[in-house]
C-alpha cells in the first residue's frame, strides 16, 4: 500500500478503525482530540458505536461494559483525562476484560499545559489505578509504530485479556509523518466464552470485580501475576540504535528517545560511540536486555520528557552496576538534540561522582535558561 | 543528508498548508520527512509555525533549534527566526509585512514582496506558495517541478481550480535569488 | 374412604429469570420484592436470554447472583454508562441497571443524568430507601430533612446538608428521558401498582423509545430502627408525601402499549 502523510492522532483513530474495533467511547481533551473527532465522523458512517461521554468517568465505564460484551473497544484521553479514568482501569483489570486506551500525554501535574510531556510513566507503567495489577504498556516514538501498535492492540488485550495502553505524547499526537495503513478488518461481534450479551442456550454468566473472600481474591492475583509472567516472556519490544560499536548508551522512549537519536548521530558525528535503547513495550519493560546490554557499556544516559520516572526502573535493572546518569524536562518542555548532545559529552567527558542519585545531579545542574 | 525548516506567520497565512505541501513533495519523492505544528488555544488568529525535516535517513527529533531554513511570514517572527537560522542557512522574508532589512550576514536572506505578488497573481493566499517558491529556489534540494506535482495530487479535487494560480506563485517566488548581507562596515 | 383427584394448578412459582438463591437481604427488606417483580415482568415478555443486567454498589451489589441472566457489576455510580457501553453495542438486548439512591442520587449523578439526557435505550430500576443501606444506614441524598441516621444522628438539618433530591421529577425535565415514574412497594396496591410501571419501563426500552426509569421507594428496617411493618407505615405516611407517586414523563407512544 502507499505511503499516506498522517497526523500521529488521525493514525492511531484509523488503525483502530482498521484493527476492527466495534465502539469508540470518549471525552474531548487536547493534545487528543483530533483522535476523538477522526472517530467522530468515522465510526458512524461505517456504523459502528462512538459516544461522546459527558466526562472521561463515562467514557471508561461505557469502554468498560461494551468490553464485558467481547467487542474490541477504544477509549482516549491525555493526562488529567487518563488520571480521572483510573478507577475504571482498575476495575476493567479487576474483571480482566480487554481493552485499549490511548494517553497522549501532556505537562503537569494539575491542569499543567497541552504541550508534550512522559510524566504519566508511573501512572500508567506502575499501575495508577488501585489493587495488583499490570496494564501493557505501549510507546510508539512516530506514527508508523504507532499504527502498527495500536493495530495489534487489540489482539493482545484479547489474548491476555488484559488492558493495553499506548502511551505517547502530544507531539506524537500532533505530528505528521509519511506512513502506510494496514488493511481493514472485518468488524465483527465476538463471543468469548467468558463474555456477557445475553444467554441464549447458555446458562447466566457474570462479570465482576468483587472476591468478598481474601483467600479467593488472592488465588485471582496470582492468577494474574502469573499471566504477567507469561507476558514478559512473550511480549518484550525494544528498539537498537547504533549499539553494536557502543560504549555508551542513551535510553529513552517515544519522542524523546527519537529526540535522543539526533543527538547520537551528532556525537558520532565527533566520534563518540554512543548508541540508543528505545524501549517499545514500557510494561512489560524489556529488563533482561537492559541488563545485558548495561554489562558492556561504560555508561548509561537515561533522558525522559519527565523528573526521571522511568530512570528509577533503569537504576534497578542495571543494579548499581554502571554509571547512569539522567537529563529531563518537564512541564510540556521538550529536550532539544543540543541540550541532550552535551549531556553525552559530559556523560563520556566528566567522570560522575558514584555518590548520589543521578536525579540529584541533574538537578543540582539544571538551568531553566535551556 | 536532512535539511530542516521552519515556517512561521499569523494563523490564517497559510503557514501550516505550506508546510504540508512541501512534506507531500517530500513523501512522494521517497524521502522520510516530519511535519509537526505548534499547537495551542493559540492557534486562531494568533502566531503559528511549523517545523518540515526532510532526510535521506530515518528522523530523530522532528523538533529543530537551529533550522536549515526559515520562512518568514510576518514581523514576529522574522524577530524570532532570524536569530535562529543555522549559520550557512536560508532566511525568506515577506516583505510585505516586515518594516526593516535582515541583520544577520553569516546565513543567505531573500525579501520576498510577496503580498504584493500573491495580489498580482489575483488570490491574496498565494502569498505562502509564493515564500515556499522562494525557498525552494534557494534550497535546490526539492525540485519545483515535484512540489507542483505533490499539489495536484494531494489537493482535494475542490479545489484544483486554484492550481494554476499555486504554480504561478511558486514559480514567481522561486525567481527571488538569496544574497549574503554584506557585512556593515563602520 | 372417597378418593379425590385434584387437578394440579400451578399458581405461584419461582421466575424463570430469578435465580434459585437465598438473597442477602435483611428480613423485610423489599428489595426481594423488586426482584420478584423485575423476573415477572422478563418471564412476561420472554427476553430473558437477551438480558445483560447491570448491577450497582450498595445493598444490592450482589443482584447478579440472584437473577438468572447475564450480569455485569458496575462501580459504585457508574452503571448508566456500563450499561451504555453495552447497548451501543448490542442494541438488541435488554439492558438494566438496578441503583440504589446512593450509588444513582450521589455518587452516580452525572452518569444517570448524561445516560438519561441521551435518551439512552436502557432501562433503570432504582430504590429509593432514603439512606445508605449497605454501609449502615448514613445520610443519603434522598435522606428527609429531620430524619436521623448514622452520619445525621440528630436528624438531616437541611441549613448543613441540603434537601433531598427528587430523582424522578429532576430526571423527567430531560429531553431524552421517555418513561420516568415513583411508584412504592410498601403495600400491595403499590406493589401491583410498580409492577405495571417496570412493564411498562422494559416496553419503552423493546420500542426503541429511549430512556426509562422507575423510582421505588423502600423499606430499610434494619437501618431505620424499626419492625418490617413499622417501616412499611413510615414509607406511606412519611415518604410518599415528600416522593408523591406519579407518572413524570410518559412518553406518548407508550399511551398505545398494555401493560
Amino acid at each position: 500500500m502507499a505511503k499516506e502523510l498522517l497526523k500521529g492522532n488521525v493514525a492511531i483513530a484509523e488503525a483502530a478503525i482498521r484493527a476492527g474495533m466495534n465502539a469508540y467511547f470518549g471525552y474531548p481533551i487536547t493534545p487528543q482530540t483530533e483522535l476523538l473527532e477522526w472517530l467522530a465522523k468515522r465510526m458512524p458512517e461505517l456504523g459502528r458505536a462512538f459516544v461522546q461521554a459527558e466526562s472521561e468517568l463515562g467514557a471508561v465505564n461505557m469502554v468498560y461494559g461494551a468490553a464485558c460484551t467481547g467487542a474490541r473497544v477504544l477509549s482516549s484521553s491525555s493526562s488529567p483525562g487518563v488520571s480521572l479514568m483510573l478507577e475504571g482501569l482498575s476495575y476493567i483489570a479487576g474483571t480482566e476484560v480487554p481493552a485499549v486506551l490511548v494517553d497522549i500525554m501532556r505537562g503537569g501535574p494539575g491542569l499543567g499545559n497541552i504541550a508534550p510531556a512522559q510524566a504519566d510513566y508511573n501512572q500508567i507503567v506502575h499501575g495508577g489505578g488501585h489493587g495488583d495489577y499490570h496494564p501493557i504498556v505501549l510507546a510508539p516514538a512516530n506514527i508508523q509504530e504507532a499504527i502498527d501498535l495500536t493495530y495489534g492492540a487489540f489482539d493482545l488485550a484479547e489474548k491476555y485479556r488484559s488492558l493495553v495502553i499506548i502511551l505517547a505524547d502530544g507531539s506524537l499526537g500532533q505530528l505528521m509523518e509519511p506512513a502506510v495503513l494496514p488493511e481493514m478488518l472485518p468488524v465483527i461481534m465476538r463471543q468469548p466464552e467468558w463474555a456477557t450479551y445475553g444467554a441464549a442456550g447458555r446458562e447466566k454468566r457474570i462479570l465482576s470485580s468483587i472476591n468478598l473472600e481474601p483467600r479467593e481474591q488472592e488465588a485471582f492475583n496470582l492468577h494474574l501475576e502469573k499471566r504477567w509472567q507469561e507476558i514478559k516472556k512473550a511480549e518484550v519490544r525494544y528498539m537498537e540504535y547504533y549499539l553494536e560499536d557502543a560504549r555508551y548508551a542513551v535510553v529513552s522512549f517515544g519522542t524523546s528517545g527519537r529526540i535522543s537519536l539526533s543527538a547520537i548521530r551528532a556525537a558520532r558525528a565527533k566520534g563518540i560511540p554512543v548508541g540508543l535503547f528505545r524501549p517499545i513495550t514500557l510494561a512489560p519493560f524489556p529488563e533482561q536486555e537492559l541488563y545485558e546490554l548495561s554489562q558492556r557499556m561504560d555508561g548509561l544516559l537515561v533522558v525522559e520528557m519527565n523528573s526521571g520516572q522511568m530512570l528509577e526502573d533503569v537504576i534497578k535493572i542495571t543494579r548499581n552496576s554502571i554509571p547512569v546518569e539522567f537529563y529531563g524536562r518537564m512541564g510540556g518542555m521538550v529536550p532539544m538534540p543540543e541540550e541532550i548532545e552535551a549531556e553525552i559529552d559530559r556523560l563520556v567527558n566528566q567522570p560522575h561522582s558514584p555518590n548520589g542519585h543521578p536525579r540529584d545531579r541533574w538537578l543540582d545542574r539544571f538551568s531553566l535558561d535551556n | 543528508m536532512q535539511t530542516e525548516i521552519i515556517i512561521a506567520g499569523f494563523g490564517g497565512q497559510g503557514v501550516l498548508f505550506a508546510g504540508q505541501v512541501l512534506a507531500y513533495a517530500a513523501m512522494d519523492q521517497g524521502m522520510h520527512v516530519t511535519w509537526i505544528p505548534s499547537y495551542g488555544p493559540e492557534m486562531r488568529g494568533g502566531t503559528a509555525n511549523c517545523t518540515v525535516v526532510i532526510s535521506d535517513l530515518e528522523i530523530g527529533s522532528p523538533l529543530i533549534s537551529h533550522p536549515t531554513a526559515v520562512i518568514a511570514m510576518n514581523k514576529p517572527s522574522f524577530d524570532k527566526y532570524e536569530k535562529m537560522v543555522k549559520a550557512g542557512g536560508l532566511l525568506v522574508v515577506n516583505q510585505s509585512m516586515v518594516d526593516r532589512e535582515v541583520e544577520r550576514n553569516d546565513i543567505r536572506s531573500i525579501m520576498v514582496p510577496a503580498n504584493d505578488i500573491a495580489e498580482k497573481i489575483g488570490d491574496k493566499r498565494m502569498t505562502n506558495m509564493v515564500l515556499l517558491g522562494a525557498l525552494l529556489g534557494n534550497l535546490n534540494f526539492l525540485p519545483l517541478k515535484a512540489v507542483e506535482k505533490s499539489l495536484r495530487e494531494h489537493l482535494p479535487v475542490k479545489h484544483h481550480e486554484l492550481l494554476p494560480a499555486n504554480r504561478e506563485a511558486l514559480e514567481r517566488g522561486s525567481a527571488f535569488l538569496a544574497v549574503t548581507v554584506a557585512p556593515v562596515i563602520e | 374412604m372417597v378418593q379425590t383427584t385434584f387437578e394440579e394448578q400451578v399458581v405461584y412459582s419461582r421466575p424463570i429469570a430469578f435465580s434459585d438463591s437465598q438473597t442477602h437481604y435483611c428480613p423485610g427488606c423489599t428489595h426481594g420484592t423488586a426482584h420478584r417483580l423485575v423476573a415477572e415482568v422478563i418471564d412476561e415478555m420472554g427476553i430473558r436470554e437477551k438480558m445483560v443486567g447491570v448491577a450497582s454498589v450498595g445493598c444490592s451489589v450482589f443482584a447478579y447472583n440472584y437473577f438468572n441472566f447475564d450480569f455485569v457489576q458496575a462501580p459504585h455510580g457508574r452503571a448508566p454508562a456500563m450499561a451504555t457501553g453495552i447497548k451501543r453495542v448490542l442494541p438488541d438486548r435488554y439492558v438494566m441497571t438496578y441503583q440504589g439512591d446512593g450509588d444513582l442520587a450521589s455518587i452516580g449523578m452525572g452518569e444517570i443524568v448524561a445516560a438519561a439526557a441521551r435518551g439512552e435505550n436502557i432501562t433503570v430500576i432504582f430504590l429509593n430507601n432514603a439512606n445508605y443501606g449497605m454501609t449502615g444506614g448514613q445520610m443519603a441524598p434522598t435522606t428527609l430533612p429531620g430524619q436521623k441516621t448514622s452520619s445525621s444522628p440528630t436528624g438531616r438539618d437541611v441549613e448543613l446538608a441540603g434537601f433531598p433530591i427528587r430523582t424522578a421529577e429532576l430526571l423527567a425535565t430531560l429531553d431524552g428521558a421517555s418513561y420516568v415514574v415513583r411508584r412504592s412497594l410498601h403495600d400491595p396496591k403499590n406493589i401491583r401498582m410498580a409492577k405495571k410501571a417496570i412493564r411498562l419501563a422494559f416496553e419503552t426500552q423493546k420500542h426503541g423509545l429511549g430512556f426509562s426509569l422507575v423510582e421505588l421507594l423502600s423499606v430499610c428496617p434494619t437501618n431505620w430502627g424499626m419492625t418490617p411493618s413499622q417501616a412499611q407505615d413510615w414509607v406511606g405516611e412519611v415518604m410518599v408525601p415528600y416522593y408523591p407517586i406519579n407518572d413524570f414523563k410518559v412518553h406518548p407512544a407508550l399511551a398505545n402499549i398494555k401493560a
